[in-house]
C-alpha cells in the first residue's frame, strides 16, 4: 500500500501540476493531431495509475457521488465537446468509455497521461485506441515535466497489471480514475482549447493503440483476451444493473468467463450441425427449382455443367471415393474447336526439358561421362483423341462447383500404373510417392480415370461399328482405327446372351499402351525433328519396343471382344450377372469387372451404360509393393588405374628392387628394355 | 444392419457403390424374419455380401441376448435359404491365409494349395509336396471372422454391460452428438476387448465400466485423423 500512498500524494499533486505541464504539453502536442477522445482516455488513465484503492483525491467529491456507471459514461463520453459541458454520459459512448477505461490499465504509459489527457480534452480529440496513451506518455517524457509522475506511476502500472486478474483492485482503481477524471475535468473546463489538437493526437493515438494492443493480447491458456473479457463484463453489469456491483464484481467476472465457454458450446452444437447440411441442401434446392427436369441430382448437375461450357455430350462417369471427400465425375465431350489452350503450354515445357538435358551433358564432359540419359519426354496426345478423347469434370458433392481436370500425359499414366495412392478428395493434394508422380491429385485422378475408362468401358457387340473408311493398320501410322460410330442397325442382343458369353461385349475405348498413349508414338521421328543429340542405342531400344505394340493382349484394334482380356491368376476379368433371378424377363445383364473393382457395365439388350463407383485402384491379389529404386549407378568404370591396391610392404619392395637390379643386369646384358618398362609400370 | 431397419441402412450404405436390387431386398426382409424365428435369435443382422466369380454370398449373423457372445453366422446364395456356418477357429485362419484371389461362389469348391511338409517316415525325414485342400466354406468363415475382428465398430453408448456380465442393447441411446461423432474415441470395436488390460490405471479411472468395456478405435494402427 505504500505505493498507493505515494500515489495519493501524487494525485494531490497531479491536478496542480497538471495545469502547468498542461500548457506546455499542449504546446508540444500541437504537433500530432490526435482524434479527440483518446485524451479523455488518458485522463482516465492517469488517475488510474496514480490512484490508490479507496483514496479520495481532493476533488473527488463529484465523482464519488456519481456511480461508477456515470463516471464511465462521463469518461467515455468525454468527447471534448461534451466534456466541458458535463460529465453526463451519453449511452452511445458507453462502449467507447469502456474501451478507453481498460486501455489505461494495461498501458505502460504513465500518469503523465493526465496532463495530456487534459490536452486531449481541450483538443476535442475523439476517443480512440491506445495510441493516444502512448503519445502523451512520450511527449511527457521528452519534456520531462511529468517525468516524476511517470516514474512513480509506472511502478503502479506494474502493480495493476499484475493484479489485472484481481478484480477488486481493478475496480478500485477504476473508481479512482473516475474520481480523478472528474477532478481533471474540472480543470479541463477551465483550460483553453488551443489548436494544439493536431499535435497531441498522434502520440496519444500511439499510446492508446499500444495499450489497447496489450489489452487485446490473448491469454495462452484460455484463449481469451482481457479487452474482450472486460468489455463483456461491463456490458453484463450495465445490462443487469446489480446492486452493490462493486462488491460482487469478482463473481460477475467469473460468471462471465463461464458463460463465455458454455455459451459457445451450445451455439456451436446447434449452429454447426445446421450449417454444412443446410448449405448444401439450399444449393440443391436452387438447382431443383431451376430446372424443369425431373430426376436425380446428377442430371441437374450436368445440366448446369452444360450451361457453363459449350458441351456436346455429357455423361455421368461415376464416383470415385476418397478418404476425406468423394469425387463425382462427369465425362464431357466438347464441341469442335474448344479446349485448345493447353496444347501450347505443353510444347513450351517440352522444349525446356530438352534444353536442360543438353546442359547436363555438357557439364559432365570433364567428369566421367554419365551414360544415363533421361528417357525422352513423350508428348501427350492431342486433345479429343486417344486418352484425352473426353474431358472430365469433377465435383465433390452434388451442388458443388465443377472443376475441369487437366489432360493426361503419357508419363503420368506410366507412373500411375506403378503407384497406389488413395484419393483424399482435394484436388491440389500433392502425391508423394516413388517413382515420383509428376503432378498432384488432379493429375493422378485424371490418369486413373483414363485407365479405368480404357480398361472397362465396354458395349454390346455391334452397338458401335467402324466408320466407313477401314484401312489396314500400319504400325507406323498413328491413326489406327480410332473412330467408331453408332450402328443404326443395331437390334440388340438378348440379355441372356449378354450374360452367358463375354464375346458379346467389346471395348469401345482404346487401350493404353505401356508407353502411356493410345496411339503409338515413335520418338525416333521426333528426335530427328527437334532434338539434336540422339544415341543410336536409344533408337534401337525403341524399335525393340515396337513388337510389343503388336503383342498387346487387348489389341489396339478397337472393338475387341472382352473375352480376350487377360486373366489375373486364373480369375476371369469379368463377371456377369443377371440383375434379378426372380424376374428374368425384365432383368438386365450386369457386367462386373474383376480387374477394376467397382466398374460396372449393364445393358438391357438395346441400351447399355458403363459406370464406376470405387476407390480408383486396380485389383491385385497381392498387396501393393512400391517398386525398388534403381541400383546406384556406377560412377567410374573400374579399371587398374583407380583400383585400390595395398601398398607394398618393405620386404616386398626390397625383393622387388633386388629383382629389378637383377633384371637390369640381365637387360644390360641382353639389352631388352621392354622388361624394364613393364617392371616400372608394375611398380607404379 | 439390423433386420428391422434393413431398408434404411441399405440406403445409407449405397454411397459407396454397393447396393441391392429391389427383389433382393424384398427377399432379404422376409427371409431374415424367418431366420430370427427359427433360430430364436434376439437380433439378426445382415452382415453383407461377399462377391464371388459365379455367385455371391449373402451373410447374416444372429445374436443372442448377450451381445458379446460369439455370433452365429449364416450364408445364403439367393437370400432365401440360409445355412449355418461353423464357428471360426485359429487353425482355420492359418490354413486359409495362404489362399489368395477371389471367391468362386461355389461353397463346395476346394482350393488346392501345395505345401512342403516334412513327413516323418520312420527314421527318414524328407519333404514332400502335399496338396492341401481348403474348402471355400472354411475360407468364408475365416474371412468373415477376420473382417469382424478388424472393422466391426459400434458407437459408445449403444451397448452397456450389466454387473452380471451380459451385454445389452442400450435402449436409451439416441446417437452421438456431432462433436462426439467426429472423435475416434467414441467408437469401439465390437469384439472381445484386447487392449483394455493394457491401459494405465489413470486411464481406467476415467472409464465408465458399464459403457467403456470395449477397445476403442483410437489406438488402432495406422493412425488416421478423423
Amino acid at each position: 500500500m505504500e505505493d498507493l500512498t505515494s500515489l495519493k500524494q501524487e494525485d494531490n499533486q497531479e491536478p496542480e501540476e497538471a495545469e502547468q505541464p498542461w500548457e506546455e504539453i499542449t504546446a508540444a502536442s500541437s504537433q500530432d493531431p490526435v482524434p479527440g477522445l483518446p485524451e479523455p482516455l488518458e485522463s482516465e488513465q492517469g488517475p488510474e495509475t496514480g490512484l490508490q484503492p479507496g483514496s479520495s483525491p481532493p476533488q473527488s467529491s463529484q465523482s464519488r457521488t456519481s456511480t461508477p456507471l456515470n463516471d464511465l459514461t462521463g469518461l467515455g463520453a468525454s468527447s471534448p465537446p461534451s466534456f466541458p459541458q458535463e460529465p453526463t454520459s451519453t449511452p452511445s459512448t458507453l462502449a467507447l468509455a469502456r474501451q478507453d477505461l481498460w486501455s489505461p490499465w494495461k498501458s505502460d504509459k504513465t500518469t503523465s497521461v493526465i496532463p495530456e489527457a487534459r490536452t486531449a480534452h481541450s483538443n476535442h480529440l475523439e476517443q480512440s485506441s491506445d495510441k493516444g496513451e502512448s503519445a502523451p506518455h512520450q511527449k511527457c517524457q521528452s519534456e520531462g515535466n511529468t517525468f516524476q509522475q511517470s516514474q512513480q506511476t509506472k511502478h503502479h502500472l506494474h502493480e495493476p497489471k499484475d493484479a489485472s486478474h484481481n478484480n477488486s483492485k481493478l475496480k478500485e482503481l477504476r473508481l479512482d480514475i473516475f474520481q480523478e477524471e472528474d477532478s481533471n475535468s474540472n480543470y479541463d473546463l477551465d483550460h483553453p482549447e488551443p489548436g494544439t489538437s493536431e499535435v497531441t493526437p498522434n502520440m496519444l493515438e500511439i499510446a492508446i493503440q499500444n495499450a489497447k494492443a496489450y489489452l487485446l493480447k490473448t491469454s495462452s491458456k484460455s484463449g481469451l483476451n482481457l479487452y474482450d473479457h472486460l468489455s463483456n463484463m461491463l456490458t453484463k453489469i450495465l445490462d443487469e444493473r446489480p446492486e452493490n456491483a462493486v462488491d460482487i464484481i469478482e463473481n460477475i467476472s467469473q460468471d462471465v468467463k463461464m458463460a463465455h465457454f458454455s455459451k459457445k458450446l451450445d451455439t456451436l452444437q446447434n449452429e454447426y450441425e445446421m450449417l454444412p447440411i443446410y448449405e448444401t441442401a439450399e444449393k440443391q434446392k436452387a438447382l431443383f427449382l431451376q430446372g424443369n427436369l425431373e430426376g436425380a441430382d446428377q442430371e441437374l448437375e450436368d445440366e448446369i455443367l452444360t450451361d457453363a461450357h459449350p458441351i456436346q455430350r455429357c455423361r455421368f462417369w461415376g464416383k470415385i471415393l476418397g478418404l476425406e471427400m468423394n469425387y463425382i465425375v462427369a465425362e464431357v465431350e466438347f464441341r469442335e474447336g474448344e479446349d485448345e489452350e493447353e496444347m501450347e503450354e505443353e510444347d513450351v515445357t517440352e522444349e525446356r526439358d530438352n534444353g536442360d538435358s543438353e546442359a547436363d551433358e555438357d557439364d559432365e564432359d570433364e567428369l566421367p561421362k554419365s551414360l544415363y540419359k533421361a528417357p525422352q519426354a513423350i508428348p501427350k496426345e492431342e486433345s479429343r483423341t486417344g486418352a484425352n478423347k473426353y474431358v472430365y469434370f469433377v465435383c465433390n458433392e452434388p451442388g458443388g462447383p465443377w472443376v475441369k481436370l487437366p489432360s493426361v500425359t503419357p508419363a503420368q499414366i506410366v507412373i500411375a500404373r506403378k503407384i497406389k495412392k488413395f484419393f483424399t478428395g482435394r484436388l491440389d493434394t500433392p502425391i508423394i510417392s516413388y517413382p515420383p508422380f509428376p503432378g498432384n491429385e488432379s493429375n493422378y485422378l485424371r490418369a486413373q480415370i483414363a485407365r479405368i475408362s480404357a480398361g472397362t468401358h465396354v458395349s454390346p457387340l455391334g452397338f458401335y461399328q467402324f466408320g466407313e473408311e477401314e484401312g489396314e493398320e500400319e504400325e507406323e501410322v498413328e491413326g489406327g482405327r480410332e473412330s467408331f460410330e453408332e450402328n443404326p442397325d443395331f437390334e440388340g442382343i438378348q440379355v441372356t446372351d449378354l450374360v452367358e458369353s463375354l464375346s458379346n461385349w467389346v471395348h469401345h475405348v482404346q487401350h493404353i499402351l505401356p508407353q502411356g498413349r493410345c496411339n503409338w508414338f515413335n520418338p525416333v521421328q521426333k528426335n530427328e525433328e527437334e532434338e539434336e543429340e540422339e544415341d543410336e542405342e536409344k533408337e534401337e531400344e525403341e524399335k525393340g519396343e515396337e513388337p510389343d505394340y503388336i503383342g498387346q493382349e487387348v489389341g489396339p484394334p478397337l472393338l475387341t471382344p472382352i473375352s480376350e482380356d487377360l486373366e489375373i491368376q486364373n480369375i476371369p476379368p469379368w463377371t456377369t450377372r443377371l440383375s434379378s433371378n426372380l424376374i428374368p424377363q425384365y432383368a438386365i445383364a450386369v457386367l462386373r469387372s474383376n480387374l477394376w473393382p467397382g466398374a460396372y457395365a449393364f445393358s438391357n439388350g438395346k441400351k447399355f451404360e458403363n459406370f464406376y463407383i470405387g476407390w480408383g485402384h486396380k485389383y491385385s491379389p497381392d498387396s501393393y509393393t512400391p517398386p525398388v529404386p534403381p541400383p546406384v549407378y556406377q560412377e567410374y568404370p573400374s579399371g587398374p588405374e583407380i583400383t585400390e591396391m595395398d601398398d607394398p610392404s618393405v620386404e616386398e619392395e626390397q625383393a622387388f628392387r633386388a629383382a629389378q637390379a637383377a633384371a637390369e643386369l640381365a637387360a644390360e646384358e641382353n639389352e631388352e628394355t621392354e622388361e624394364d618398362e613393364d617392371e616400372e609400370d608394375e611398380y607404379d | 444392419m439390423d433386420a428391422e431397419s434393413l431398408l434404411l441402412s441399405l440406403e445409407l450404405a449405397s454411397g459407396s457403390g454397393q447396393g441391392l436390387s429391389p427383389d433382393r431386398r424384398a427377399s432379404l426382409l422376409t427371409s431374415l424374419m424367418l431366420v430370427k424365428r427359427d433360430y430364436r435369435y434376439d437380433r439378426v443382422l445382415f452382415w453383407g455380401r461377399i462377391l464371388g466369380l459365379v455367385a455371391d454370398y449373402y451373410i447374416a449373423q444372429g445374436l443372442s441376448e448377450d451381445q458379446l457372445a460369439p455370433r452365429k453366422t449364416l450364408y445364403s446364395l439367393n437370400c432365401m435359404e440360409w445355412s449355418l456356418l461353423p464357428p471360426a477357429t485359429d487353425e482355420m485362419m492359418v490354413q486359409t491365409s495362404v489362399v489368395k484371389g477371389r471367391f468362386t461362389g461355389d461353397p463346395s469348391h476346394e482350393y488346392e494349395h501345395t505345401e512342403l511338409q516334412k513327413v516323418n517316415d520312420g527314421e527318414k525325414v524328407f519333404e514332400e509336396e502335399v496338396v492341401v485342400q481348403i474348402k471355400e466354406e472354411t475360407r468364408l468363415v475365416s474371412i468373415i471372422d477376420q473382417i469382424d475382428k478388424a472393422v466391426s465398430v459400434i458407437p459408445r453408448g449403444a451397448l452397456f454391460k450389466t454387473p452380471f456380465g451380459p451385454v445389452h442393447v442400450n435402449r436409451t441411446f439416441e446417437g452421438l452428438s456431432l462433436s462426439q461423432a467426429k472423435k475416434l474415441s467414441s467408437y469401439f470395436h465390437f469384439r472381445e476387448p484386447v487392449e483394455l488390460k493394457n491401459k494405465t490405471l489413470l486411464e481406467k479411472a476415467d472409464l465408465d465400466p458399464s459403457l467403456d468395456f470395449l477397445d476403442s478405435l483410437e489406438h488402432d494402427i495406422p493412425k488416421v485423423e478423423p
